[in-house]
């Protein structure tokens, strides 16, 4: 005997206005209020907790500078992670992408680390974001020759590229002077971005190359035709194909563009805030851009806001342990709540509920 | 020389009982028709609370049932997000994963680099002494039989029961299923939840019988490589076992590369799971009539009943 539901799910027509701006308000306080009672729970104050997580980071130049720093790749891994998410291209290796990124980029500081070149810089950035899109190529590659899922794909290749770089740093591009500490020498400063925003803080020119892509991303998905059939490939490969646009096409466009950004963001820290290579290069920037990503609705615009949001509770982390007592671990809490929130709340933005229409048939 | 081998060979049951017990999870769950990414969180918050469970009392039994409840638990936030919430299920996997590995990480904060005593083996009179097989296939712990006996029961379960036939028909086409009268989201419900809690035994497997220690990240990717031994396995269970074995060996390598007194860059061998998995799941997937023939044709699809 089936119970009736009470309540059916119609899919919207239209977007809903009120739901673009509700969904990531609702996700938030949700967010702030599951994360009160975890970490009461775990014995610690929750106030002060939520202030180290969401008002701590913008209470001074120095923390304001910290967020930027974070939110800058955060932000561009997530522009093209949601090229490709729009066309159903599951890319979630941009973590690695972001080391082979950053392992081949700094090869030319390491190789010519006393040189002062012009030219130092900017061929990293070009060799960075070609190395992303070679590591999220070979995806690209076995998905479309060989049907392999490129969810496995692309995580696999994270874990060999965190393999990569450890062994490369304990070894080969050590730094033979250091001490056996596993980094590489000290960047020459022809290779580091410039920095700006006053002595001490840390925030640099590479902020210029995420506001370029958004822009970038921004008319592509409001203007231009392409994504509009990256987006249509996604949804149906029928439609896709009967307007020339093969699915295959939309998985190589898709995993190389999220390659070549993930590869800058490598470049980014590098020849950033790090100024070498060393065994940990991103705390996880890769992963947290998914959440980025989707939290941003997939639109350029929100994915700007949800990276600020996201740097926030990064930067909470960091400061977390000396403040709150709290390891850093409680911002991947954080983003984990906030992704589950999103997608449980993000149902009332695609669909209405209605009341389930009465029984034909009397029971 | 012998002895060394001998170790590698017995130990591959060890390594591939995580990976056999999380990936009959997620095959079961998948045959519903469901697409579970979340096993790695799922297994890293199973470790956290099992050894948490397993240091505090001493007890082997309650830390796999805690780690188990976990997985379990965890897998109840999949399940609503997917089947009420309608949410794409890639990317709630991918969300209650990371759920699970922070929460692992936050819980058991104080107890990193602490260990427990190892949980005693069972040896099975007489064929034990046997010469060579007695160790490596009667001198095993009982998780590992455990895991072996659920891989033949599922077997059975999956292809000469009514309701594995139901699981199947789910997983085929809900909507056709739906309309025979049976009930696509208790079902996909149900094989969740299973997988939750498959996926939290091996979870707990790992951290207090494999390596009997806590430290953050351990379970080191093998939740994925169990959603990737699916695959390989086309969606049986009898495949899966000798799939998670041969991962057993491969995981087991750097032993018996040094028990053959051979000297490979330990680079190699420490991504060799992950780049056989690769290659692994590209010579199968290739095959795409044998994957037609077996995938769950509504795998990674929502069902919403029409109204």
């Amino acid at each position: 005997m089936n119970i009736r539901q009470p309540f059916v799910l119609v899919p919207r027509q239209r977007q809903s206005r009120i739901a673009l701006i509700a969904v990531p308000l609702v996700t938030i306080s949700l967010t702030v209020i599951a994360a009160f009672f975890l970490f009461a729970g775990l014995g610690a104050d929750p106030g002060i907790v939520l202030y180290t997580f969401f008002i701590e980071p913008l209470s001074s130049a120095y923390n304001l500078g910290e967020v930027l720093i974070k939110a800058s790749p955060l932000i561009l891994i997530a522009q093209g992670l949601a090229i490709s998410f729009r066309a159903k291209v599951w890319n979630i290796g941009a973590e690695g992408q972001l080391i082979i990124g950053a392992i081949c980029a700094s090869l030319i500081p390491i190789y010519w680390s006393h040189s002062d070149s012009m030219l130092m810089l900017p061929g990293m950035i070009l060799i960075g974001a070609a190395a992303g899109m070679v590591w999220a190529g070979i995806a690209a590659l076995l998905r479309t020759r060989f049907n392999a899922s490129e969810v496995i794909v692309t995580l696999m290749l994270t874990e060999i590229a965190r393999q990569l770089l450890y062994f490369l740093v304990t070894g080969p591009l050590r730094d033979p002077m250091g001490y056996n500490f596993p980094q590489s020498v000290l960047f020459p400063s022809a290779a580091l971005y410039p920095t700006f925003g006053g002595v001490g803080v840390r925030a640099n020119l590479s902020i210029f190359i995420t506001l370029a892509v958004t822009i970038i991303c921004w008319v592509f998905v409001s203007k231009s035709f392409a994504s509009f059939k990256l987006l249509v490939g996604g949804t149906t490969p029928a439609a896709a194909r009967y307007a020339g646009f093969l699915p295959k096409q939309a998985v190589w466009i898709s995993l190389l563009i999220g390659g070549a950004v993930a590869g800058l963001a490598g470049v980014g820290e590098i020849a950033g805030p790090i100024g070498k290579l060393q065994r940990i290069i991103s705390p996880g920037y890769g992963f947290a851009a998914i959440i980025v990503a989707f939290l941003g609705g997939l639109n350029p615009i929100g994915i700007v806001f949800a990276g600020m949001l996201m740097a926030v509770v990064y930067v909470g982390g960091d400061n977390s342990l000396v403040t709150a007592n709290i390891p850093a671990s409680a911002s991947v809490v954080f983003q984990g709540l906030l992704l589950v929130f999103y997608l449980a709340t993000a149902v009332f933005a695609r669909y209405e509920i209605r009341r389930a229409p009465p029984p034909l048939i009397p029971a | 020389m012998m002895d060394a081998l001998t170790f590698v060979v017995a130990g591959a049951f060890a390594m591939a009982t995580p990976l056999m017990l999380a990936a009959l999870g997620e095959l079961v769950t998948e045959r519903s028709g469901v697409l579970n990414l979340s096993v790695e969180g799922m297994m890293a918050i199973a470790a956290a609370i099992a050894f948490m469970t397993t240091h505090d009392t001493g007890s082997f039994l309650l830390g796999f049932a805690a780690g188990g409840v976990s997985g379990l638990l965890l897998s109840v936030v999949f399940a609503l997000l997917v089947l009420v919430f309608l949410a794409n299920q890639v990317v709630a996997g991918l969300a209650v994963g990371i759920l699970g590995l922070g929460l692992s990480a936050l819980l058991a904060r104080s107890y990193e680099g602490m260990t427990i005593l190892p949980m005693g083996k069972i040896t099975i009179p007489i064929l034990s002494d046997l010469p060579l097989v007695g160790p490596i296939l009667f001198r095993q712990d009982v998780m590992v039989y455990l895991a072996i006996g659920s891989a033949i029961t599922l077997a059975w379960f999956l292809f000469k029961t009514k309701r594995g036939l139901v699981l199947r028909v789910v997983g085929e086409n809900p909507q056709a299923a739906h309309s025979i009268g049976l009930r696509p989201i208790r079902v996909r419900f149900i094989a969740v939840l299973f997988g939750g809690l498959m996926a939290g035994l091996g979870g707990a497997y790992v951290s207090i019988v494999l390596t009997p220690l806590w430290s953050q990240g351990m379970i080191a990717g093998r939740g994925w490589i169990a959603v990737a031994l699916v695959v390989f396995a086309c969606w049986r269970p009898i495949r899966l076992t000798v799939g998670a074995y041969l991962f057993g060996v491969v995981l087991l390598l750097d032993l018996a590369i040094q028990a053959l007194g051979l000297s490979i860059p330990s680079v190699i061998l420490t991504c060799m799971p992950y780049a056989l998995t690769i290659v692994v799941l590209t010579i199968v997937s290739s095959d795409a009539s044998r994957i037609r023939l077996n995938a769950p044709v509504s795998l990674g699809e929502n069902f919403r009943p029409a109204n």
